[in-house]
């Protein structure tokens, strides 16, 4: 989602560069219009109550990656509240108030934006909010404003010995005027932001009291659990409820476009009800290749030239004079989301209109989708944004699949009850829209010194933009800016260099961005086939990095604090006999963000990988809650081990064959190495965390195997065959 | 009508006898802390203790329980080894999206409460049937050894 970042981040600086952006709510002081004591609401983000309480308004989905928390800690910095009084609620989905300022109008979270398009935003809201608590203190005490000092939620005026909470001053502040202009904190001044703001999630996630979508229980509630059919684009023909209906609990049951639902009073009936339907499949426009038939289709696609997603010199004229010729081709599987929480949701029709909740992604796209479905207009779909028991880009899905599926319930049973669709693991596993798979093949054109010449990069795989509403903006000429991204802006200088796209449309996976989308495939081969350019030309693999990034600071920061802190050029303890070790790096930009990492392995003797250490060196300019950029890391680290070293979802006859954690397996705890973090300091604003740790893994690992084995794998997962001794 | 003891008070539970754990304490007792994620007993969100001991929800039957003590996670606090364990999370700020982490306190409290000083290996044995999508694990296995500080 990079590109919608940068269409629209040049009107997020225009905005926020002279630090007087106007806030988007005209109107702007709002007392709270209920009879009870008056709440102060300074913008859409910030309500503070007379009981004290900081309320922030969360315009974005918290699915693990700490956003809650951070965006929390930049306006309690600037608003120097106590971070015990601040609490953090969802935004409803309204896009005038809410927008990604990355994504242009539309409401949303994804691409690692959250606290970059939010840094403006929230500063500016809770300076605003200070000065009118100060501007009303002053009234109120008769004193300048100037000598009034806030620290934890107390505003103070020294020389008369005056305080007051925030809670005693919401009233009067809720009447002040919205000043034009606001003087932000100069960031030696952070007491919040670049400290330990503990998050605000942990009490309710370690007591059961966290409301997941699917912890609801609304009075009338029903629960729908649907068949599907078992290929992407199969109809049902006919199916026999009569035994879902004998089922206890069971209150209906419906054809929909997604297959046939069961509704029932619970969860379990629903099951059992959907587990009793009899089904009669049309797979007549059904897709029915396996994922063998697809990569044998993109091999031959690989051999031909592509669209040009970027070129550089003349790539074939320095090839043709090449001292030597090396090439690769990589393999990537489909790979399923797996949240814990399978993909679920609440809607109900009301009497104008759509109420949704769900651990809601990508509110501007799911209303449309939902209104269009009713012909409503988009604001009549009220949606409830809870917290995401994971999600790893799955909520955000373009064609809002099982919203959709649920909506369609909604409406094929007429029910005006609330009606919450749930996916079983397996309804969820097999419901597609997975990271695409993908057939590279890299060739470097080198002279007689091993020097790179002249590097070509052909990528084959599914577009993930195409058909969506994104597709306008983020297909250009042909090329889905996600399938070329960490290929496309190679940052090694290269002076040939042609990196060629072929997007197939003929294979009906749907598809959708995985955590760090394409990076998740280019930054393995890229950073894969460099080790082994490095191998060619006798070189350290650190040392001709660094040769080749002169023009990219940045990248060889984080490298060399990699480097440094894994001891890069110093021994490895061997391992037990018959075991082989070895140490590999990777560097890799996404989403503006800048990380190095280094692996030190083990390969047994019957080829199996044990990754020990794993060293990241992160710039994702100035952190706001370091501790969260730790925690961020070391589970992107957990996250890209599970797709290195298990993860693959493969179709026979178009039938997906992975169905629960037992053959699609993240990586366990005894399977998860040691993991340590080194931020690089910066006054650069901030850029995103909760995807770039990702990437550098699988090609700091494999690199790492090389080491060990002398072996480059080029598919993922790992095949511990290829490594034995 | 199933009778059941959860943390410490007796229940009722309007659900068939084959109905598994989870979904009794889930959609009949309201009790969602503990979640559903696999319904297989491959992924350990569901667990919670069965006369102190952890028990797979999802495939145990509610029948089973029937007249044995039932703890979940919304009462984990109510044991010194539960405390200590939800309160080093806190303190490591384990969670991230928290959709497991019933489970995986649950399963904790669970080893600490048969092995107050686990060793790493301790910890993978008596963990690795938890997945975490999120691969919290770093920190699960930190705040287990914070809480065993803490008991000691």
């Amino acid at each position: 989602m990079t590109t919608i970042q940068n269409l629209s981040r040049r009107g997020f600086l225009q905005g926020t560069a002279g630090l007087t952006l106007g806030l988007a709510l005209p109107g702007v002081s709002l007392a709270a219009k209920t009879g009870a004591a008056a709440s102060f609401e300074p913008t859409p983000f910030l309500r503070i109550g007379a009981d004290n309480t900081v309320t922030v308004i969360s315009k974005h989905l918290e699915m693990g990656q700490g956003t809650y928390t951070g965006l929390a800690t930049i306006v309690a910095e600037e608003l120097d509240a106590a971070w015990a009084q601040v609490k953090v609620e969802g935004a409803p989905a309204d896009a005038k108030r809410y927008n990604n300022l990355f994504f242009g109008g539309a409401q949303g979270t994804g691409g690692s934006t959250a606290m970059a398009n939010s840094w403006g935003q929230m500063r500016q809201t809770g300076a605003t909010a200070r000065a009118m608590l100060v501007s009303a203190a002053a009234k109120r005490w008769k004193v300048p404003a100037a000598e009034i000092t806030v620290a934890e939620g107390v505003l103070h005026h020294a020389a008369s010995g005056r305080k007051a909470t925030f809670g005693e001053l919401a009233e009067a502040a809720s009447l002040e005027a919205v000043p034009t202009s606001v003087t932000l904190k100069d960031p030696k001044d952070f007491r919040l932001i670049g400290k330990r703001a503990p998050r605000k999630d942990s009490a309710a996630k370690t007591d059961g009291s966290a409301q997941f979508t699917q912890d609801l229980h609304l009075p009338g509630m029903l629960v729908a659990v649907v068949a599907h059919p078992p290929r992407f684009g199969g109809k049902v023909k006919a199916f026999d409820a009569s035994k879902a209906k004998a089922v206890k609990g069971v209150v209906d049951v419906v054809a929909v476009p997604a297959g046939v639902a069961v509704l029932a009073r619970d969860t379990w009936s629903a099951r059992k009800g959907r587990d009793a339907l009899t089904v009669e499949w049309d797979d007549s426009a059904a897709f029915k290749l396996g994922s063998d038939e697809i990569l044998a289709r993109y091999r031959e696609l690989a051999a031909q030239p592509g669209l040009v997603a970027r070129s550089e010199g003349d790539t074939a004229g320095a090839f043709a004079g090449a001292a030597k010729v090396v090439s690769a081709s990589y393999d990537f599987p489909y790979l399923a989301h797996a949240a814990m929480e399978p993909m679920n949701c609440v809607v109900q029709r009301t009497d104008d209109g759509l109420e949704v909740w769900n651990g809601e992604q990508f509110q501007t796209v799911d209303q449309a989708t939902l209104a269009a479905m009713f012909g409503l207009p988009p604001e009549k779909v009220k949606i409830h944004m809870l917290y995401a028991g994971g999600s790893f880009g799955r909520r955000a899905c373009t064609q809002s699949d099982y919203l959709r599926e649920a909506a369609s319930i909604v409406k094929a049973s007429g029910t005006r009850a609330p009606v919450k669709l749930v996916w079983m693991r397996e309804d969820d596993m097999k419901a597609g829209y997975y990271r695409p798979l993908f057939h590279h093949r890299i060739e470097a054109a080198l002279d007689a010194d091993g020097s790179i010449r002249a590097w070509r990069h052909r990528l084959v795989g599914q577009s993930i933009i195409a058909g969506s509403a994104f597709e306008p903006v983020m297909v250009k000429n042909g090329i889905d800016a996600v399938s070329v991204e960490g290929a496309a802006n190679l940052p090694y200088a290269i002076p040939n260099l042609q990196v060629e796209l072929h997007t197939p449309t003929d294979i009906k996976v749907p598809v959708l961005w995985w955590r760090s989308v394409g990076s998740t495939h280019t930054a393995y081969s890229t950073e894969t086939f460099l080790d082994r350019l490095a191998a060619e030309a006798g070189q350290d693999p650190v040392a001709m990095r660094l040769k080749l990034l002169g023009k990219h600071p940045r990248h060889a920061a984080v490298l060399k604090l990699a480097a440094d802190k894994a001891g890069w050029g110093t021994p490895l303890a061997a391992g037990k006999p018959g075991e082989r070790r070895g140490r590999g790096v990777a560097v890799h930009e996404s989403f503006h963000s800048f990380v190095a990492q280094v692996a030190e392995v083990t390969v047994a003797a019957d080829g199996s990988v044990k990754v020990d250490r794993i060293v990241s060196a992160v710039d994702c300019g100035l952190a706001i809650n370091p501790d969260n950029v730790r925690a961020q890391v070391e589970g992107s680290v957990g996250f890209a081990l599970s797709a290195a070293l298990h993860g693959e979802i493969t179709l026979k006859d178009g039938v997906v064959e992975q169905g629960n954690f037992g053959d699609y397996a993240p990586i366990r705890i005894n399977e998860m190495p040691k993991v340590e973090v080194h931020i690089v300091q910066s006054a650069e604003n901030p850029t995103g965390i909760g995807e770039p740790g990702v990437p550098p893994v699988a090609p700091a690992v494999a690199n790492a195997i090389a080491a060990a084995t002398g072996k480059w794998l080029t598919r993922l997962p790992f095949q511990a065959a290829a490594l034995k001794a | 009508m199933i009778q059941l003891t959860v943390n410490g008070k007796p229940r009722k539970a309007d659900v068939d006898p084959d109905t598994p754990l989870l979904w009794a304490l889930r959609d009949s007792l309201l009790l969602t802390g503990t979640k559903y994620s696999c319904g297989s007993g491959l992924c350990g969100a569901c667990t919670v203790h069965v006369d102190g001991q952890p028990v797979r929800s999802c495939i145990t039957p509610v029948s089973a329980v029937a007249g044995k003590k039932v703890t979940t996670i919304e009462a984990v606090d109510g044991s010194r080894v539960g405390k200590a364990v939800q309160e080093a999370w806190r303190k490591l700020d384990v969670v991230q999206c928290g959709y497991c982490q019933s489970g995986q306190i649950m399963s904790a409290v669970g080893l600490l409460s048969k092995n107050r000083r686990p060793s790493d290996a301790d910890i993978d044995a008596a963990m690795a049937g938890n997945l975490c999508r999120c691969a919290t694990y770093v920190r699960i296995r930190a705040a287990i050894h914070e809480a065993a500080k803490a008991l000691a």
